[in-house]
């Protein structure tokens, strides 16, 4: 059942279009991560779902309903801010309470309430403390559990993580997950910038760039088969990387040839790829192999070798005007800076876009 | 020799003796006194850093202590003589000649008044206004005129005030502002929407306000739940001050709405407004709310400003309505600093004196202590009782002061 959608969604403050035609569905149980390069829109279009910035053009509807113009305290959405956002002078219960009370719910719903959601959270200890006298982890289970008290059809967070040490956020990202696997049926929106959190969390990302939404599917899927050149390189860490190539038997198992040398047969599904015409091939780094056979993919002389034990990054020194390339190989090599080696990847690794930067898997 | 010019040497003369003394006497404390060298150089360092702190601050510890120390205890001494015994020491005789006099009670009445209505109404106006020219687009503007008054002395504002309460004869064109406006009511249904009606409620919601400030200082004692318990043991005599002070303004505030409702109103008339009793002292309080408003309302933008705007959002999505957003989270939020506001007016209120000397001079029953001590010392000469005020006049500020530091200083940690 679609619990949420959006239909030709736009912003603009004045003349400044921050999101241009947003349209995506929401099923009821999913959690949706919003991830996208800082200034791409990712709270602004959570703080329009959440009603705290009008919606310029477009249709929101929350379970079936027009969202629009409703405030935001009925649309049936609870936001967890990165900041927590928590009242400093209400004790963790009565911050808690503070949206019940306000809509005149009886004392023992209220209460109630607060005793699961606490129960959830583990927060029974600290439930007459005051927020600056609990830790920042501590905190950001609070303004959780404000929003568990709420019962929404519909959760948002809005980089709730991004102000927690590194190692209290994978064990607040590992309660996340546990949160979402005990309330099946809530929704959840996320908006991240951390790739890990979006891979982990995510029943489906929502890959943004200035205010185009670039592709949207299931975590893997964004990896093996990202629909262009800027998702290809947003997902996965080190960036894909990206060879200028030229196609020269086209069709279902296209052959390219690099600029700088190297040959690829590529499997597309596609036909599209003529004879002769410019393309990009992209691999990642982690899957190039190392090679002694001519029919290699790259040949390029190691700048830097980082040897991390349990891989070896090695980056490339660029050739003129191109981005510089990277390999991650697993285990440990000895191989020197300076020398000039040879990498190949398996086809099915292999990517190819149009010189635009369209992957030919969706053409 | 030209005021300019001498103004200028003295500036110089000062800022100069100033950097000269602490440039010299550091020189001294670590070229001869302990010279970094030599086979005690270390232990000579250390000393000098210890010594350092007291070459700085001695300058301001000396002036302190001559213009503030001295004259505190000295007044302390006077009060406890006798002029005319050539000075001898008369115990407390001059307090309890003091105590004898109605007109000192009336001081201390009136200035009990002057301290509950104006730092409160100042406060609420300066908040008001804070929150009122936050977020629209000519608020800067609007702050600016109401900063204002600031700037203008207290006696500056007595007298643009004076001019505000002016008479002049019936047949006179009257150029008070307050005449003008009171001869153009009749007695008819305006006369009694705003005359009678308007006053009447507002009294009455100040009633209402005393009647919850009595509700809720008395509650956890008729209702003994489990709210007493971890109580300090000041929460008693508090919460019976509070009581009592509010039962006090209670009933003062039903006696008012009764007189508004019924007495009878001269209209047609100019008032002499100064003159009319009890009522006088609100009109000389309007001169200092006047100023201090804008003081308030200062403070408190710049704390309304730095509320996290994430809270608010927080409170909107909880369903919280404008008024509940600002009475739940932004005054909670900012009562520190409503509390420092409130108690720094107070200090003000306290000392007020400049605006009744210039407007009444303590006459028609608006005596407040300041004046009451200024008319002893220097009218009447007799600096036994003149001290003796001045000495009341501090143990009433010193408590309020030192919450006010208190208070100040938990708001800067
Ligand atoms: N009031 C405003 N007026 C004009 N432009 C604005 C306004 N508010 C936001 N923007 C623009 O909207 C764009 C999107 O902002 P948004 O806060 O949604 O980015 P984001 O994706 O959340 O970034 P980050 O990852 O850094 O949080 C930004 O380019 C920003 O400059
Ligand atoms: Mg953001």
């Amino acid at each position: 059942m679609t619990s949420l959608s959006l239909r030709d969604v736009s912003k603009s403050y004045g003349a400044v279009n921050v999101l241009r035609d947003i349209n995506l569905e929401i099923d009821e149980g999913e959690l949706i991560v919003f991830v996208g390069p800082s200034g791409c829109g990712k709270s602004t279009l959570l703080r329009m779902i959440a009603g705290l910035e009008t919606i310029t053009g477009g249709t929101l509807e929350i379970a079936g309903e027009r969202m629009n113009e409703v405030p935001p305290a009925q649309r049936g959405i609870a936001m967890v801010f990165q900041t927590y956002a928590l009242y400093p002078h209400m004790t963790v219960r009565d911050n808690m309470a503070f949206g019940m009370k306000i809509a005149k719910k009886p004392q023992a719903e209220i209460d109630a309430a607060i005793a699961n959601a606490a129960r959830i959270l583990q927060l029974e200890p600290y439930l007459d403390r005051l927020p600056k006298a609990l830790s920042g982890g501590q905190r950001q289970r609070v303004a959780i559990g404000r929003s568990i008290v709420r019962d929404p059809k519909v959760f948002l967070f809005d980089e709730p993580l991004s102000n927690l040490d590194a190692a209290l956020r994978v064990a607040t990202r590992i309660e996340i997950a546990q949160l979402k696997e005990s309330m099946p049926q809530s929704t959840m929106i996320y908006v991240t910038h951390d790739q890990v959190e979006a891979m982990t969390l995510a029943s489906r990302i929502v890959v943004l760039h200035g205010g185009d939404i670039e592709q949207v599917g299931a975590p893997l899927e964004l990896y093996e088969r990202p629909a262009n050149t800027f998702v290809a390189q947003f997902i996965g860490s080190p960036a894909m990387n990206l060879l200028a190539a030229e196609v020269l038997q086209g069709g279902e198992q296209t052959e390219v040839r690099t600029a700088t040398g190297g040959h690829a047969i590529v499997p597309i599904a596609s036909q599209v790829s003529d004879q002769g015409s410019s393309v990009q091939l992209g691999v990642r780094p982690e899957d190039l192999v190392l090679t002694e056979s001519d029919e290699y993919l790259l040949s390029a002389d190691v700048e830097i070798v980082e040897a991390l034990g349990e891989t070896t990054v090695l980056y490339f020194k660029p050739k003129d005007g191109e981005a510089p390339l990277i390999a991650k190989l697993p285990g440990i090599h000895s191989i020197k800076k300076g020398t000039t080696i040879r990498l190949t990847a398996v086809p099915e690794k292999l990517h190819l876009f149009t010189d635009k930067g369209i992957s030919f898997l969706y053409r | 020799m030209n005021p300019a010019l001498q103004g200028l040497i003295t500036i110089i003369l000062g800022v100069g003796g100033c950097i000269g003394y602490f440039y010299l006497s550091n020189q001294f404390l670590d070229k001869v006194l302990f010279p970094a060298r030599g086979k005690d150089a270390g232990r000579n360092i250390n000393r000098a850093n210890m010594i350092r702190p007291w070459l700085f601050l001695f300058p301001a510890v000396f002036a302190l202590g001559l213009y503030l120390g001295y004259p505190v205890i000295e007044t302390l001494r006077l009060s406890l003589t006798d002029r005319s015994a050539d000075g001898a020491f008369v115990g407390l005789a001059n307090y309890s000649q003091m105590a004898s006099e109605p007109k000192f009670w009336e001081a201390m009445r009136n200035n009990m008044l002057w301290l509950i209505v104006v730092p409160a109404v100042s406060t609420a106006f300066g908040l008001l206004t804070a929150q009122l020219t936050d977020r629209i687009a000519w608020g800067n503007v609007a702050k600016s005129f109401i900063f204002m008054p600031m700037a203008i002395s207290f006696v500056g504002a007595s007298v643009i005030f004076k001019l505000i309460y002016d008479t002049r004869a019936a047949d006179l064109e009257q150029i008070g502002v307050l005449n003008a406006v009171w001869l153009s009511f009749d007695g008819g249904l305006g006369s009694f929407l705003f005359l009678r009606l308007t006053p009447a409620l507002i009294l009455l919601a100040f009633a209402g306000f005393m009647v919850y400030g009595i509700y809720i200082s008395v509650k956890p004692y008729i209702w003994s739940g489990n709210e007493r318990r971890g109580d300090a043991w000041w929460t008693f005599p508090l919460r019976a001050v509070v009581a009592l002070g509010s039962a006090w303004l209670l009933w003062l505030s039903v006696w008012s709405i009764v007189s508004v409702m019924t007495g009878t109103l001269p209209y047609g008339e100019p008032q002499t407004w100064l003159t009319v009793p009890f009522w006088n002292n609100f009109f000389l309080m309007a001169v200092l709310i006047w100023i201090q408003t804008g003081f308030a309302m200062v403070i408190l933008s710049a704390a309304l400003r730095g509320i996290p705007e994430e809270t608010i959002e927080a409170a909107i999505l909880d369903g919280a309505n404008a008024f509940q957003i600002f009475f739940k989270i932004k005054v909670p939020q900012i009562m520190g600093t409503i509390v420092v506001v409130w108690t720094t007016i107070t200090l003000v209120v306290l000392k007020v004196f400049d605006i009744v000397f210039a407007m009444t001079n303590g006459q028609w029953e608006t005596q407040v202590l300041a004046n009451y001590m200024y008319d002893k010392l220097f009218r009447a000469n007799d600096w036994g009782v003149g001290s003796a005020s001045a000495i009341v006049i501090m143990l009433l500020v010193m408590p309020i002061l030192v919450w006010n530091v208190y208070n100040a200083r938990k708001e800067m940690r």
